[in-house]
């Protein structure tokens, strides 16, 4: 086990090697970082002198792979490329184009996405296995018909629609919790609760949909049939059979994005004004922060890579049949 | 003088790929089944109408040309429906206007013919302008528009239906009231009742819209006086674009890869692997969102290289394709190396390669028309994602170009209207209502295509 969890990671490294490729030829050999500061700086009537203030400012002003002028091992440290992009690996991500220090923003910032986005997730959970379990329940009716209808009618509305909707009913016609805004502390509750209640809304459609998928398949199986000639009731064949067998699949895939928790929801932190890690990302494609865009394309490839893994052992400890 | 632009060229390449795919399926038997079963479904039925109408709009959308009037190389192009609908398109009034009405929404100052001033509400400069006394009118004359169309709408359906019947009796070689029976009933493959249905509906709408428009604006007017309901029809054209053309760019690249890695496996499987795996772990949204940062400053930093307003909006629109198409690609790619490491033990690829057919021919003969299941699911369960995701990204500012129409940038500038005190809602509910129609026939209509497709449903239900 230990083992295989060890060359799994292993095998991480060469994988984020490539993200980190990417992301440098993105942002600095597709355009060069005269592009980048011209661009800051406003396309027209920008002098020489003043990109070149920029680009030292900001750390840019170094050759990108190899630097002629230092000396000894310098010459490969003093460049774009590893002070920018080798840097990521031990999570240094350096100041942003706005002069903060990423790395302090990023601790400050994923407490607020966590507050949100692991209530939206387990909530979500219970209310899509039940109403999955209650489809099931009913499958082959016009119930059943009805409510799969009605999912793919959920499905097919905009996240952005849930969230508009919710805020104007709930927050502004309504009343009854502050549109948008943050406090922390214990205060913080009401302006948690539309956001993921929202949150679990736009979920419904397409969890309802796929867990029901689950269930079926899992009631079609062999010990099922088992359980019922034994003569056990419809609830029990369901509760005690399906239930515990169909949550294999659905924890599973909820493993696989635990971790991306971290990064929040851009959408849904950007509407409510909450100040967590996606509108921290939002914030930077419009402000054109190449530096925090950069650290978050990193730090997201990490967390998904470490979903992975935390998949393919939850596999094995919830799956006995499953050998690593 | 006609104009093709990128995305045009492409679409229209696509809709003869459909062409030509239809004429190639027509001929084989084994390839007609689960077209077939689609063809039988209701609601696939229902569905594959309302779609179609999208693509009609989009196809007249995609001919560009430049007007003759307009001096040479320097106006404005535009398209066959903005020459159609050109009243939709000039008929602009200040500012907000709410759908049907005949005032402004707002209040401003009035200079009386008597040079007194007064605030009020000032008539519209098309809305209700044909009518003396608005307030009386209105309702009257908004009846009266409608019940005509709903006459010329009637007429309409009644011809197709006719038309329609008349075919149908004269290949079954009944009475056209047999089939007329026929149809009504429900009896028969085809659910042409269904179809007839919707395909009426759709005419009802577009008459009512077509004869509402040229006097009212019906789904009101937005904040610089520009028709919503002009806004949210070319917005059909994009929305379909992104739909289809992203998965196009990258489908050979899919393919190629994906059946080389399978077939050849070795150290061309761990390079594909490694390439799909990498680009996957980057969470999608921000790798699209820096590509397209890296976009505006190269567009920014090269202005000479686009020569017209279009031409950019164009450009960058395509690159949206191409990005999001690289970020979709991965997961076909993964589905298709898998299907193929599965294909290539099988008996009839043995065989090929014991007679010494070479490998290129094996992949491009014996397992490309076997995977194309599985690219066909793929493209169609992608459609309303895509479609979906296309507003989220305008709504970002890293979607398409601000200039270009699109239900996100709809969405975009409606965002402040509903904080309006009174709200704002009718851009909010016209972008809604016309995304919602496309994504849930979208929707619909993959569900039918993925059972008729896939060989696991097929065998449960045969």
């Amino acid at each position: 086990m230990i083992a295989y969890i060890i060359r799994r990671t292993l095998y991480a490294v060469p994988i984020l090697i490539g993200v980190n490729l990417i992301t440098f030829v993105l942002f600095f050999v597709v355009n060069s970082p005269d592009d980048m500061a011209r661009m800051h700086l406003g396309i027209k009537r920008v002098t020489p002198a003043a990109i070149e203030q920029w680009k030292h400012a900001h750390g840019y002003d170094k050759p990108l792979l190899w630097n002629e002028a230092a000396q000894g091992l310098e010459n490969l440290t003093n460049t774009i490329f590893y002070t920018k992009s080798v840097r990521l690996f031990v999570f240094d991500f350096g100041r942003s184009d706005a002069g903060r220090d990423i790395g302090y923003d990023i601790r400050q910032r994923m407490w607020p996405s966590l507050a949100i986005a692991v209530p939206t997730v387990l909530i979500g959970l219970l209310v899509n296995i039940t109403f999955a379990m209650l489809i099931a329940f009913f499958r082959g009716t016009s119930f059943d018909l009805s409510a799969v209808v009605l999912c793919v009618m959920m499905m097919s509305v905009s996240m952005l629609f849930y969230i508009i909707g919710g805020q104007f009913l709930i927050g502004k016609m309504f009343e009854l919790v502050p549109i948008s805004g943050y406090l922390y502390g214990i205060e913080a509750w009401k302006f948690l609760i539309l956001p993921v209640a929202v949150g679990v809304v736009s979920g419904i459609g397409m969890g309802t949909r796929w867990y029901r998928t689950i269930f079926l398949e899992e009631l079609g199986k062999d010990y099922i049939r088992t359980a019922r000639a034994k003569g056990l009731s419809e609830r029990l064949v369901l509760f005690r059979h399906a239930l515990r067998n169909a949550l294999i699949p659905i924890l599973t895939g909820i493993v696989a994005v635990l971790p991306l928790l971290f990064m929040g929801s851009l959408l849904i932190e950007s509407f409510f004004g909450i100040p967590g890690l996606g509108s921290y990302t939002i914030d930077a494609i419009n402000s054109q922060d190449f530096a925090i865009v950069r650290a978050m394309v990193f730090l997201g490839s990490v967390l998904y890579i470490i979903g992975l893994l935390l998949t393919d052992i939850s596999y094995t400890l919830v799956d006995p049949r499953v050998r690593l | 003088m006609p104009v093709l632009l990128w995305t045009d060229a492409l679409f229209f390449l696509l809709m003869l790929m459909v062409l030509v795919y239809a004429l190639h399926v027509r001929r084989r038997e084994h390839l007609r089944a689960p077209w077939r079963r689609i063809m039988q479904s209701p609601l696939a039925m229902g569905a594959a109408v309302v779609l179609g109408a999208y693509v009609l709009v989009a196809l007249i959308d995609s001919m560009h040309f430049r007007p003759a009037s307009s001096g040479a190389g320097y106006g404005e192009v535009i398209s066959v429906l903005d020459y159609l609908a050109r009243p939709l398109r000039m008929q602009t009034e200040k500012t907000y206007s709410a759908p049907f009405a005949t005032h402004l929404y707002s209040k401003e100052t009035i200079e009386l013919e008597n040079g007194r001033e007064i605030r009020g509400y000032p008539r519209l400069e098309y809305g209700g302008a044909h009518l003396d006394d608005p307030r009386a009118q209105r309702a009257g004359d908004i009846l009266r528009t409608s019940l005509v169309a709903l006459a010329e709408a009637a007429l309409v359906s009644l011809v197709l239906s006719l038309l329609v019947l008349t075919v149908l009796a004269r290949r079954s070689a009944t009475s056209l009231r047999e089939s007329m029976q026929r149809v009504l009933h429900g009896r028969g493959r085809v659910p042409w009742r269904t179809l007839l249905g919707t395909a009426a509906a759709l005419i009802v709408l577009v008459f009512l819209l077509l004869e509402l428009s040229a006097n009212y604006h019906v789904l009101g007017t937005d904040k610089v006086g520009q028709d919503v309901l002009y806004a949210a029809i070319k917005s059909i054209r994009t929305g379909l674009i992104i739909g289809t053309l992203s998965t196009l760019v990258m489908l050979p690249f899919a393919l190629a890869l994906g059946i080389a890695a399978g077939y050849l496996r070795g150290w061309v499987d761990d390079a594909v692997q490694y390439v799909y795996t990498t680009l996957s772990s980057i969470p999608s949204i921000l790798l699209i969102a820096a590509a397209i940062l890296m976009i505006q400053v190269y567009m920014a930093n090269h202005p000479g290289n686009f020569t017209s307003v279009e031409q950019r909006a164009d450009l960058r629109l395509l690159f949206l394709c191409i990005i999001l198409g690289i970020t979709s690609w991965t997961n076909l790619c993964r589905l298709l190396r898998g299907e193929v490491l599965k294909l290539r033990e099988v008996d009839y690829v043995q065989a090929a390669s014991a007679f010494g057919v070479r490998h290129g021919t094996i992949m491009l003969r014996h397992l490309l028309p076997n995977v194309m299941h599985i690219v066909m699911i793929m493209v169609v369960l992608d459609f309303s994602g895509l479609v979906l995701a296309e507003a989220v990204l305008s709504y970002i500012n890293i979607g398409v170009d601000p200039a270009t129409y699109s239900w996100g940038n709809m969405i975009n500038s409606a965002r402040l209207e509903l904080a309006r005190e009174p709200v704002v809602w009718w851009s909010l509910v016209a972008a809604f209502v016309f995304m919602f129609t496309l994504v849930l026939a979208a929707n619909l209509f993959a569900d039918v295509v993925r059972d008729a497709f896939d060989p696991r449903l097929r065998r449960e239900t045969a």
